[in-house]
């Protein structure tokens, strides 16, 4: 490595969107100190305004590697970028009601959802095992604060801590295997990695495979992957649920990026002795999820449920170890985020001032009282179900197809019954809104204020836009992922 | 932009139309709308009309959907679909009629999902590719499954949800089958496909072929539905408010047959012929059992769902017979079982709206207050156990005929249930409309009104029509029928002469195919 390495203005450029979004975060701080109390509005608009320059951004930049192959801007790059600032743009205008609701609509809120992504964003594009931990990072320590926003709120402290306690313990894990991996084969870089497996100079594959094994641990608990998954319902259930929407999405999504980098690609030359190991995660990670989602009657606990079940299928792409492979397991994050923010918006809304109302049974009568909102809940709910013509059915179309290409017919045929096991736990909530008499929880719903009305209904659109047209996005992943 | 591409969109304008329009209107236009589809849709019969009777897909649209994976909207209506087309736009108007009145809560919604309803049928039947036959597949399911479970009986919420993990159950794998076929194939186009393994460029294992058409199979079967997976069935159609009972019964099951005549038999000849010992032998269980299980409901419409299960073991033993006669008169007993089969939906509904119970004993003498409906009742009881003149009688015929052609004993079977047929159903029109009419019935039972005969009256007059004239339908399906059991036949020889090559790409020998 270069000791007297200089970034070029080229470097600069490719590392924009995370520069902005710093920027934007830091500023935030600032004005929260220095304004009169009552000016908040502006803030969630810079928040906005600085995740849209970034898209716009991300989608510009030349790809290539930045600051000496320690960041790869290449097309997965960009989507993974893409996608989490999407995300994070949804969430920020799906949290104003929420937030004042609760008396704490403070500005800390929207720089912390920018440091995460900023996180995000880091770990999308790191081609360097040490940067992979610095993202990591940022986007956990940022995702832990909020997990605890509403700070006088038991559960959210629970929540918090929880995610603190495992999560760290998590890291841990990721940093001990890259240690490892740097002592198996002299280097941090992931090219390097695997240049070094391909030539076949790798001393010891033993040494690689516990290296291996730690990262995949630490990148599991992120996932919320089957054995580690135990964290998630109660973190989900615990956290304010614009945040939950959120962390099911940004943060999965960014460690997705990095399992397909550090597996599919670096390790891609060991694949035999990995594969096996995604193999028998994915089937237990959907079962577990799933099984266990079948028994809830909190809906936060049945969408965490439902959230490791859906990661279980991103494993199967995964699995399939080829660019279709990767290119389902983008474009089914990708649908899978709208979706699930969608519905945690929603779930946010009818929750009410101190999320009293989180039974499913508090949704009866929801289609009588608020159609519009029970039609947007349905199409979130078909789209988590896999019913054609909506981005999630779409993803697993894709997913089994990437799947069947690398012949894991059995793995293919177990994940087409588990969406069948899962119908059940999703179609409950539709008879509850549908077929229930409205009870007390669902009289005197506010309605909701404009700009959630269309964060939700922008991602019902967008969920419906990925079933009929998948084109654009799938090309993209498609391209990302070669 | 055709005609078939008309009525295939035409019902989901209406679904977005009811929706957006005032739900003061929602009868109206739902009735207008349904009406004007099945008059468009009379038009899908000009290329039948002349003295050639045409094979091969009429109204063909083929353009490009998703570039990749190559997914096509690609529809067309054969001398098979042209029928099951026509029923469903026959069916809706009728269906929003006998709801006119019944339906009193959530009305926009109610005959909203009757349009989506309408669209999801029309799209299964026309579909010519695979993944789009899918979709609508699914979509068709969406609909129904809020019918059942929003104005349904007391159960709706148990029968609904369990008629929707059913038919997933099921569909999950025929998804996995069809995507297999695209990996091998490169294409989802179903006459694409099915010109590969005519020349021979596509073959499977013994193996793949059974498991690829089990996993068709299962899902028809389980919407047939066939003996042993028609527990769904009876719970659904006893708790679906009538309009649903009729729609499930008269399109909906016609799915299942449609995919297995459609997909099964010419995809997969080789298992089909070599699975028909089976099937054959499920379809007689489940006629017989079907009938017996009728003989002794107490309640009527569990009845006459048992009944349909019966009347599709015919349908299946018809399709599994592989004649031409056996085909032929499966086809028919599809749209006969639709038409006499919903007849008796509506009219148990309308004996439901009069004395609000449906269990038999609740009635008796219905003939003295009411006999105009008591005549309707006889007319389409008759036609359903298959009386010479009306049209079951013409579809069980010939699924006989077939059935002793290909395996006597299984006629022999089969023909115990025809007996059954008249034992349950004549037995039910007995306590029903004779005896002395209680003080309930006749206080509470009044004869037809004029809307409701302007529903019944079309079924009635197809009955006739199809026992007296078969000529009418009998070419179009018959033609169809000859080229589907032709393909099988090339198709059958492709995989036998070619033993596939073991070890390519896991048991498939993909020969200029790509």
């Amino acid at each position: 490595m270069l000791a007297n390495f200089m970034p070029t203005s080229a470097d600069y450029l490719r590392f924009m969107p995370e520069i902005i979004l710093t920027i934007a975060g830091t500023l935030i701080m600032l004005l929260e100190a220095m304004m009169k109390p009552g000016r908040k509005p502006i803030v969630q608009w810079l928040a906005a305004g600085a995740l849209i320059l970034g898209i716009f951004h991300a989608l510009n930049t030349s790809e290539g590697m930045a600051f000496n192959g320690m960041l790869a801007v290449d097309g997965m790059a960009v989507f993974f970028r893409v996608l989490v600032m999407v995300a994070g743009l949804l969430v920020l205008f799906g949290s104003g009601d929420y937030l004042k609701r609760e008396n704490a609509d403070a500005s800390e809120y929207y720089a912390l959802v920018l440091f995460s992504i900023v996180g995000q964003c880091i770990m999308a594009s790191a081609n360097e095992l040490i940067m992979i931990f610095i993202g990591l990072e940022i986007s956990s320590i940022a995702t832990y604060i909020l997990a605890g926003f509403l700070r006088d709120d038991s559960r959210n402290n629970e929540a918090a801590l929880k995610y603190f306690l495992l999560g760290s313990f998590a890291t841990a894990f990721l940093l001990y295997g890259v240690a490892w991996m740097y002592g198996a084969t002299g280097s941090t870089n992931l090219s390097q990695i695997h240049l070094t497996l391909l030539s076949g100079a790798a001393p010891n594959l033993s040494l690689i495979g516990i290296a291996a094994a730690l990262i995949f641990v630490g990148l599991a608990f992120k996932l919320s992957a089957a054995p580690f998954q135990g964290w998630a319902p109660d973190v989900y259930q615990g956290a304010p649920a614009p945040v939950s929407g959120f962390m099911t999405v940004g943060p999965k999504a960014a460690a997705f990026a990095v399992l397909i980098r550090v597996f599919t690609l670096a390790l891609g030359p060991t694949s035999d002795s990995w594969l096996p190991i995604i193999w028998a995660c994915a089937l237990a990670t959907m079962l577990v999820g799933n099984l266990a989602a079948l028994l809830q009657t909190n809906i936060k606990r049945m969408l965490a449920y439902s959230s490791i079940a859906h990661a279980g299928y991103v494993l199967v792409a995964i699995a399939a170890n080829s660019g279709t492979g990767s290119a389902a397991a983008m474009f089914y994050l990708a649908a899978y985020a709208f979706t699930n923010i969608g519905a945690f918006m929603i779930v946010a809304h009818i929750a009410r001032k101190g999320e009293k109302y989180v039974a499913i049974e508090d949704l009866a009568g929801l289609s009588q009282k608020q159609p519009a909102l029970a039609a947007m809940l349905t199409i979130f709910l078909l789209s988590l179900i896999g019913v054609p013509l909506t981005g999630g059915f779409f993803g697993k179309f894709y997913i089994f197809k990437a799947a069947l290409d690398s012949n894991l017919v059995w793995l293919t045929v177990l994940a087409a019954l588990n969406s069948a096991i899962a119908a059940y736990y999703y179609l409950r909530i539709l008879v509850v809104m549908y077929m229930k008499e409205p009870g007390e929880s669902t009289d005197n719903m506010p309605v909701a204020s404009p700009l959630l009305q269309v964060a939700i209904f922008g991602s019902a659109i967008m969920t419906l836009v990925l079933g009929i047209m998948p084109g654009w996005v799938l090309d993209a992943a498609i391209r990302a992922s070669n | 932009m055709n005609l078939l591409d008309l009525v295939l969109f035409l019902p989901l304008i209406g679904f977005l139309a009811i929706l957006i329009l005032p739900k003061e209107s929602s009868r109206m236009t739902a009735m207008l709308l349904s009406l004007a589809i099945f008059v468009i849709s009379l038009g899908l019969l000009s290329p039948y009309l002349g003295s050639e009777t045409p094979t091969g897909y009429q109204f063909v649209s083929n353009i490009s959907w998703i570039e990749s994976p190559a997914i096509r909207y690609h529809i067309g209506m054969d001398g098979l679909t042209l029928w099951l087309v026509l029923l469903s736009t026959l069916l809706t108007p009728i269906a929003v009629l006998i709801s006119w009145k019944y339906i009193d809560h959530r009305i926009k919604e109610y005959f909203a999902f009757l349009m989506l309803l309408e669209f999801g049928v029309i799209g299964v039947f026309v579909s010519l590719d695979l993944f789009l036959f899918y979709t609508f597949w699914e979509v068709s399911l969406v609909p129904m499954y809020f019918l059942i479970g929003i104005w349904g009986h007391e159960r709706r919420i148990y029968a609904a949800v369990k008629f929707f993990l059913f038919t997933m159950a099921g569909s999950v794998l025929m998804l996995a089958a069809i995507i297999y076929l695209y990996n091998v194939t490169g294409t989802f186009d179903y006459v694409s496909i099915q010109s590969m393994i005519q020349s021979g460029s596509l073959t499977f294992t013994p193996t793949t072929e059974l498991l690829l058409f089990l996993a068709f199979f299962g899902a028809f079967a389980i919407k047939v539905p066939l003996f042993p997976l028609h527990t769904w069935l009876p719970d659904a159609h006893v708790e679906a408010p009538t309009a649903g009972s009729l729609m499930l019964a008269s399109v909906m099951l016609k799915m299942g047959t449609y995919g297995l005549v459609r997909f099964c038999l010419t995809l997969f000849p080789v298992a089909a012929e070599e699975a028909a010992p089976w099937i054959g032998g499920l379809a007689i269980i489940g006629i017989v059992y079907g009938a017996l299980v009728a003989l002794v409901q107490p309640n009527m419409k569990k009845l006459v769902a048992y009944s349909s299960v019966s009347h599709l073991g015919f349908v299946v033993l018809g399709i599994f017979s592989l004649n031409q006669q056996g085909l032929d008169g499966a086809v028919y007993q599809m749209l006969n079982h639709g038409i006499s089969t919903g007849a008796l939906f509506i009219l148990v509904g309308y004996l439901y709206e009069r004395r609000h119970s449906l269990e038999i004993a609740a009635y008796g003498g219905v003939a003295t207050p009411a006999p105009n409906l008591a005549i309707i009742f006889l007319i389409t009881t008759l036609a359903s156990i298959g009386l010479p003149l009306l049209n079951n009688f013409v579809g069980e015929y010939l699924v006989l005929q077939g059935a002793a052609k290909h395996n006597f004993a299984w006629a022999i079977f089969a023909a115990l249930g025809v007996i059954l047929s008249a034992c349950y159903m004549l037995w039910l029109y007995q306590r029903t409309f004779y005896g002395k009419a209680s003080e309930a019935v006749s206080h509470h039972v009044p004869d037809l009104t004029t809307r409701e005969w302007a529903a019944i009256l079309p079924l009635v007059a197809l009955m006739f029509w199809m026992g007296i004239y078969a000529q009418t339908f009998m070419p179009a399906i018959s033609a169809q029928n000859a080229v589907i059991l032709n393909q099988m036949q090339k198709n059958r020889v492709q995989q036998v002469a070619i033993p596939a090559t073991p070890g390519l790409n896991q048991g498939v020998g993909v020969r200029n195919a790509r």
